[in-house]
């Protein structure tokens, strides 16, 4: 029988997810730009052994719009960069999973490849990383270096934006493709300190990484030895076929975005085929199911606090994941519902913070525990170790020295 | 009141100061090695911690150099991590505007000066080597006649980006709705030669306004880079005459950028060896020179003068008869350059080795960095005091050859000495990195949002 449990994370991203938390929060609104906040949230978290954080990021002010700044004053606007608050809360932290998103489309695959590297190396193996297609046009002018076509959401099937996504995610895919070499660059064995020759590394323990593609080329070696884990988790959010693709290829841990049980399984299905078309290697993708969770001690409390902040929002709010609104055991009823449809886990994404992920931590993470369906606590090791995907094989060391 | 001094520590690099073959040296990665360090240095109540940067592994006779200690961690990923265990002290990383971006690098320092509370540090630093772009997208190269142009170009467009949100941008007024004063904040635009972009910055105001700005270079465009631009120079004249005279140079060029000489602070990268004995000190000055230069390691520096492959010579025989190779390309790749006049600095060190008798070891080690003080740590104190108090520096970075510990002797012996003197503080009386060094706070060169 397979293992009931399921894996947990939260997803962090400012005052919370719904676009008028802030106005619920007893938080000061500026909180994010403090490293306490963080610092606080993630303890949270780690006391109820959750498998991981994610920190949410933009190379962009946050919008309610595809493409470009909105003008709302109402919601909140301005964050710090996410793989620098995953490092700064690193050492106040011992267990938990620290999984920053960054973007992969304006940024250099050798940058992003050392800082997650080091973020491995800081937090003792707990490192992971969200990487993240920056597909809008006002990203693309803050670093002019070149120009990208407007991007509608409700075209994609029209073979010009069609074209677009595939090229963004080609790029993403050499960009983690690049990065991943980069960690494999270092043998584990490469530094020796034999003196007797005088040599600090055995030079034929690092390679040249010696990729190239349309975008980029990359050389290598890293300047950073390999990272604890040999290769952080690598953990993407998807929504659609092409993504999945991407997702079978290159990720360790894939967030899927289900709208109900039914389509949980059916999701799964398709990333499960998938990864049969794209003739996966290595364990098969972690699925962790997006929620946006808002909850209270009664199904009614619940409902208020949804309308209340969507009254300030001044709609209904909808984001790419399916909300809940409810109790902590309703909540506990919809997991157990959706992990018999074949997910294995779930990217919790808290309405109001820290409200609700203390509700989280505090009522859900219990009665989960009740049910067999959460870990007592952390067994100890790495990041990788928590979800079950094995330390992997160097692959210059298996092809040998060349 | 004397003249303070300012200290900083310098966390080891990947060269030939670095002595890893000693029993007493750590790791150079784990994470408990900068930790170490950075709490050393803020027992000591040094100013700031300081980490240089590698983009390319560094490579000689076409093979990667595996004589001293290779690899790092990345600057800014250890700087917030450094963040969560020090309180005080400034945390300096070096960061190459040749192979980065300005939105994302000023949002990375604009974020580590949050996440710090203040204590963020850059030291600009630029590179015109096709060598190191082959790990970049930009990959080929920038003239070198560019490198500063496009240097001083990122830290104004730099500088831009961290005014963009004006200081009271975030209101968070829950009744009246308002998370953000005014729409869209962080608007910028910049069209120059180097960067032509515009848009939104996302990181609010940090509380430096603009993180201290270092300059390494010691060209005569970097000395005007420094004057026009800096707040700190990390410059290498270790001797008390260069000191004055580049100190006197460098400080003179300020009044035409309208600024004052407290405006710059000069602090050379040093290394010591502390004795209870001076003669003490001195035997130990030679054996940490004998590790630094191993037989092999000698034939390689022989090599970056000669650019010639002489793993055939003896280490230590005689130095080579033949002249340097001055057309082939650079032998050595991934660091800079040393000897403008290589054919006359070989001829020196043949009549040096001829009249003292040395052979190729013994030669590298008298003729290569030399320990810039040595002594009791009274001497040593009392003569960095003069170094400060006679205008050759305003202070010091200081290069330990052993990871993690070879600051601690420094700070347990030499600073309440010179905290005896008056010279240095005792307590930490300022909480930025700004405050720290005497500088005044930034202010917006224009009005925030006004391009």
């Amino acid at each position: 029988m397979p293992d009931p449990t399921l894996h947990l994370a939260v997803a962090l991203d400012g005052l919370g997810w719904h676009p008028a938390a802030w106005r619920l929060s007893h938080a000061d609104p500026a909180a994010p730009l403090f490293p306490r906040w963080w610092a606080a949230l993630v303890g949270q978290a780690e006391q109820a052994a959750l498998d991981l954080v994610t920190i949410e990021d933009s190379l962009d002010l946050q919008s309610s719009l595809p493409d470009g700044p909105d003008g709302r004053v109402d919601q909140v606007r301005g964050r710090l960069d996410a793989l620098l608050v995953a490092a700064r809360v690193a050492p106040l932290t011992r267990h938990i999973g620290l999984v920053p998103t960054t973007s992969v489309t304006h940024t250099e695959p050798f940058h992003v490849s050392t800082a997650v590297a080091t973020l491995d190396h800081v937090s003792g193996g707990r490192a992971g990383w969200r990487p993240r297609v920056s597909a809008r046009r006002s990203e693309a002018g803050h670093f002019g270096r070149r120009d990208l076509p407007p991007l509608d959401p409700t075209r994609l099937g029209e073979p010009q934006t069609a074209r677009l996504v595939g090229d963004l995610f080609a790029e993403a895919a050499d960009a983690v493709e690049v990065v991943r070499r980069l960690w494999d660059s270092w043998q584990d064995d490469a530094e020796i300190r034999d003196a007797p020759t005088g040599r600090f590394i055995d030079r034929d323990r690092l390679h040249h990484t010696d990729f190239t593609g349309r975008w980029f080329s990359v050389k290598g070696p890293s300047i950073v030895p390999r990272p604890p884990q040999g290769q952080p988790v690598v953990a993407v959010l998807v929504h659609s076929t092409v993504p999945y693709a991407f997702a079978a290829r290159h990720a360790d841990v894939v967030f899927v975005t289900p709208t109900d049980a039914a389509h949980a399984e059916a999701v799964v299905a398709e990333v499960r085929a998938t990864e049969e078309t794209v003739g996966r290697t290595g364990p098969p993708l972690r699925i962790l199911a997006d929620l946006e969770v808002l909850l209270d001690d009664t199904p009614d409390q619940a409902r208020r606090r949804r309308t209340r902040l969507d009254e300030w929002h001044g709609a209904e709010f909808h984001s790419d994941a399916a909300s809940f609104t409810g109790s902590p055991a309703q909540l506990v009823d919809l997991l157990a519902g959706w992990r018999r449809a074949g997910v294995q886990g779930f990217r919790l994404r808290p309405a109001v913070l820290p409200d609700d992920l203390t509700t989280i931590t505090r009522a859900v993470v219990p009665a989960l525990r009740d049910r067999g369906l959460f870990r007592a606590g952390y067994p100890g090791g790495t990041l990788r170790d928590l979800l079950g995907l094995p330390r992997p094989a160097n692959r210059y060391a298996v092809a040998g020295p060349r | 009141m004397p003249k303070q001094i300012i200290l900083a520590a310098h966390f080891p690099g990947v060269n030939n100061t670095s002595v890893w073959s000693d029993p007493a040296s750590g790791s150079h990665i784990d994470f408990a090695s900068f930790v170490h360090l950075a709490r050393t240095a803020e027992r000591g109540r040094f100013d700031f911690f300081f980490l240089a940067e590698g983009l390319r592994l560094r490579e000689q006779r076409g093979r990667i150099h595996d004589l001293d200690v290779v690899g790092r961690p990345d600057t800014l990923t250890v700087l917030a991590a450094l963040a969560a265990v020090t309180t005080h002290l400034g945390l300096a990383g070096t960061l190459n505007t040749t192979f980065r971006e300005p939105y994302e690098l000023a949002r990375q320092l604009a974020s580590l000066d949050h996440l710090c509370a203040g204590r963020a540090a850059w030291n600009v630093v630029t590179t015109s080597d096709a060598f190191t772009g082959e790990n970049f997208r930009r990959g080929g190269y920038l003239d070198r006649s560019l490198r500063y142009e496009r240097a001083a170009e990122f830290v104004r467009v730099a500088r831009r980006l961290w005014e963009s949100w004006p200081a009271d941008a975030v209101v968070g007024d829950r009744d009246g709705g308002r998370y953000v004063r005014a729409a869209d904040p962080g608007a910028f635009a910049h069209h120059g030669d180097q960067f032509d972009i515009a848009g939104h910055f996302t990181v609010p105001r940090s509380p430096q306004l603009h993180p201290v700005i270092i300059q390494a270079g010691d060209s005569p465009d970097g000395r005007e880079f420094a004057a026009s631009t800096a707040d700190a120079i990390f410059s290498r004249h270790g001797t008390l005459d260069e000191g004055r005279e580049f100190y006197r140079d460098v400080k003179a060029r300020l009044a035409r950028y309208g600024r004052t000489p407290d405006d710059l602070k000069i602090i050379p990268g040093v290394t010591f060896v502390l004795g209870d004995t001076d003669a003490e000190a001195q035997e130990r000055a030679h054996h940490i020179r004998r590790q630094q230069v191993s037989p092999q390691t000698a034939i390689l520096l022989l090599e970056q003068l000669w650019n010639r492959d002489l793993s055939g010579y003896d280490p230590h025989g005689p130095l080579p008869a033949e002249d340097p190779d001055v057309d082939a390309d650079a032998i050595s790749r991934g660091r800079a350059g040393m000897y403008p006049d290589p054919v006359g600095t070989a001829r020196q060190w043949r009549a040096l080795a001829q009249e003292k008798g040395l052979g190729i070891r013994d030669l590298i080690i008298e003729v290569t960095g030399r320990q810039s003080f040595i002594g009791t740590p009274q001497r040593v104190a009392e003569r960095m005091n003069h170094f400060v108090q006679s205008d050759a520096a305003d202070g010091f970075i200081l290069v330990p050859h052993l990871t993690p510990g070879g600051l601690d002797e420094f700070v347990d012996r030499v600073v309440p000495l010179l905290q005896e003197r008056g010279v240095f503080r005792t307590e930490y009386t300022t909480t930025t990195l700004r405050g720290h060094l005497g500088l005044r706070p930034a202010r917006p060169a224009t009005r925030a949002g006004v391009a």
